[in-house]
């Protein structure tokens, strides 16, 4: 063969084998409303960015017929390329191969990817679009699954890793997700579950949808297992290309810094917020008077909302906001909102992004469904998180900060480095009502008219103690402030927080009550 | 996403009432009821294969009731104390989910 001729038949191979399971597959593929594997990559990538590898890998299968079966890729396609310029390895399972399913080659693939993600240290991107195990392959394809899992679990915190659920990812599948730090769902598309319909209605026979059970809005809002939720496959890869200019490459950089630029918002801060203190407000409309651009790129939007966490940037830095949202459920904290909060502070820590703090909240949750979820064991994971984050880590309380929540909140006690307070705040051992019921108790239970005595007595605590000069005459606070100087400071507290370094005393790691 | 129901409601935390929007989690939960000794429910969802006792019977501290299998096991259901049975309200071949009453003791 002349060299020409090597090169034809190299275009060919290529051809056929990026062709996936084939025309009529890929027809199937896009009926369901699903882009391919492919087209899913290039769609994210820097146009012309990515560069692929294994493309000519071949499974190695013997048993149930499989030495008869062409799997072009094995079922998945991995590469590098770019995102806005920044490196990225990625992955994307091709449903059009044998259902996108899992065999040992195929597993083989993503953990060479990752391999060299973490050693490159850069972002890795994993599009799940896969029936599962291949049956046929046994227990290789268990063996693929814990081979993935055990990277994810070593690039954690080194690297930022992203998963993307195109389609169905059932069985074990879901633990790779769910050992990253950001998984994207899209509505109708994304699939996800332990056990399916089928099993379900033969143990039990209850019928249910694949939506109903693990659809995407079921992992936006209930389950908590999606961070990103979008009404299309494109608007999921602007989601992620939006997530990746927030965050650095790996845990040893910074994010990349852009031009500051002053908020949008024109008008008072001090206008947001409703004078009477059982109002609610949106407080991510604070967030977004404070950030540069007026710009929140917020994180589990639909999960948990009575806390909200997400992304700014403060003179061009990254940095992390978590909020108590007082428009859902008061703002209190209960067995999911700090699983969320903690899990984002803990992902802020990692990766060098400093944390602004907005408090505004009366307590945890009452009831007993909490107390017996363990809201013991799951608000601990808060206190846990702030106590071991090293980044700089500011709080400004902008109206209730009572009891446990205070302190939880990233408090002075637990190690912030900068508490600011409005002069709405109310700093207290709990809120009015419940201190004057316990502390006047005789004198309400004796008086003529208990009711005016209470209200009475209640007036006396928030004239005493519903403010935050009690703290800040502690030094708990460090300032109390005026609205309209909130981003000054926290500019200021940012900028001279910039060489923060909080040594600790070493350990192979900590045990957080997970 | 969801069409959120804009409405305020009051929400008491501490003796104080706010107002606030509700997640439909929280809206769905279920109100707590504090379990009954004589009502044996499934702990674990399966199938009832097979019915050890009759109604009316009398049956001793940790005798087999029935078998519920579930997750590929053979589950035995024990009576929790000496007593009678007064009611059975499922059917050798069921299935149940997790806290179905199966049968009411005395």
């Amino acid at each position: 063969m002349s060299l020409k001729k090597h090169i034809l038949d190299l275009r060919k191979r290529r051809e056929k084998v990026q062709l996936g399971g084939g025309e009529k597959a890929i027809e199937k593929q896009m009926a369901m409303g699903k882009m391919t594997a492919r087209s899913r990559i290039l769609a994210l990538l820097d146009n012309e960015s990515f560069t692929e590898y294994d493309l000519f890998v071949e499974h190695e299968a013997r048993d149930f017929g499989m030495d008869k079966k062409e799997l072009h890729g094995d079922g998945v396609i991995i590469g590098t390329g770019t995102i806005y310029g920044a490196p990225v390895c990625i992955f994307a399972q091709d449903f059009t191969v044998a259902g996108g399913s899992l065999g040992l080659m195929h597993a083989r693939k993503i953990t060479k990817i990752m391999d060299h993600a973490l050693k490159m240290r850069v972002p890795l991107i994993g599009i799940n679009d896969s029936g599962g195990a291949r049956i046929q392959e046994g227990v290789n394809s268990l063996a693929g699954y814990g081979e993935i899992f055990y990277r994810n679990t070593i690039a954690s915190g080194v690297i930022p890793q992203i998963s993307v659920i195109l389609g169905p990812c059932a069985g074990g599948a879901v633990y790779s997700p769910a050992l990253t730090d950001f998984v994207f769902v899209v509505d109708q598309i994304s699939k996800m579950f332990i056990t399916g319909p089928s099993v379900i209605k033969t143990v039990l026979g209850e019928e249910i949808s694949m939506e109903e059970l693990g659809g995407a809005r079921v992992h936006a809002e209930i389950t908590g297992n999606a961070h990103f939720f979008a009404g299309s496959e494109l608007e999921c890869f602007e989601q992620i290309k939006k997530l990746i200019t927030y965050i650095p490459w790996n845990n040893t950089q910074k994010a990349k810094v852009f031009p500051p630029r002053e908020p949008k918002f024109k008008g008072k801060i001090e206008d947001i917020i409703p004078s009477d203190p059982k109002q609610p407000y949106d407080v991510r409309d604070v967030i977004k008077a404070i950030a540069d651009d007026s710009d929140f790129f917020e994180i589990m939007e639909f999960f948990a909302a009575n806390i909200v966490i997400g992304f700014g940037r403060m003179n061009g830095q990254t940095t992390g906001f978590v909020a108590n949202q007082p428009l859902v459920l008061a703002g209190v904290l209960d067995c999911d909102s700090s699983d969320k909060a903690a899990r984002f502070i803990r992902y802020c820590d990692a990766f060098n992004i400093p944390i602004i703090t907005l408090e505004d909240m009366p307590g945890y949750l009452p009831g007993v469904d909490q107390e017996h979820a363990g809201v013991i064991r799951h608000g601990a994971k808060v206190l846990y998180a702030y106590s071991e984050a090293t980044v700089p880590k500011i709080t400004v309380i902008l109206r209730k900060a009572y009891g446990g929540g205070y302190i939880a909140m990233n408090s002075r006690h637990l190690g912030a480095d900068f508490m600011f307070a409005w002069p709405t705040a109310e700093i207290a051992v709990m809120g009015p009502e419940g201190a004057a019921n316990i502390i006047f108790k005789k004198e309400i239970e004796e008086a003529d008219d208990p009711d005016k005595m209470r209200e009475l007595k209640v007036q006396e605590y928030i004239e005493r103690f519903a403010n935050p000069y009690v703290a800040a005459a502690k030094g708990y606070v460090d300032s109390v402030i005026e609205p309209e100087e909130t981003r000054k400071m926290l500019l200021h507290a940012i900028e001279v927080s910039t060489h923060k370094d909080d040594q600790r005393p070493f350990k192979k790691h900590g045990i957080p009550p997970f | 996403m969801e069409e959120k129901k804009l409405e305020l409601v009051d929400f008491v935390v501490t003796a104080r009432k706010y107002k606030t929007l509700l997640t439909i989690k929280y809206a769905n939960r279920k109100p707590y009821k504090v379990p009954n000794p004589n009502e044996i429910m499934s702990y674990i969802p399966g199938t009832i294969i097979k019915l050890k006792k009759n109604k009316g019977a009398k049956v001793k501290e940790g005798e087999v009731i029935l078998i519920l299998e579930a997750m590929k096991m053979m589950n035995k259901v024990l009576m929790p104390f000496d007593g009678k049975i007064k009611n059975i309200f499922v059917e050798e071949g069921q299935k149940v989910p997790k806290g179905h009453l199966m049968i009411e003791i005395e």
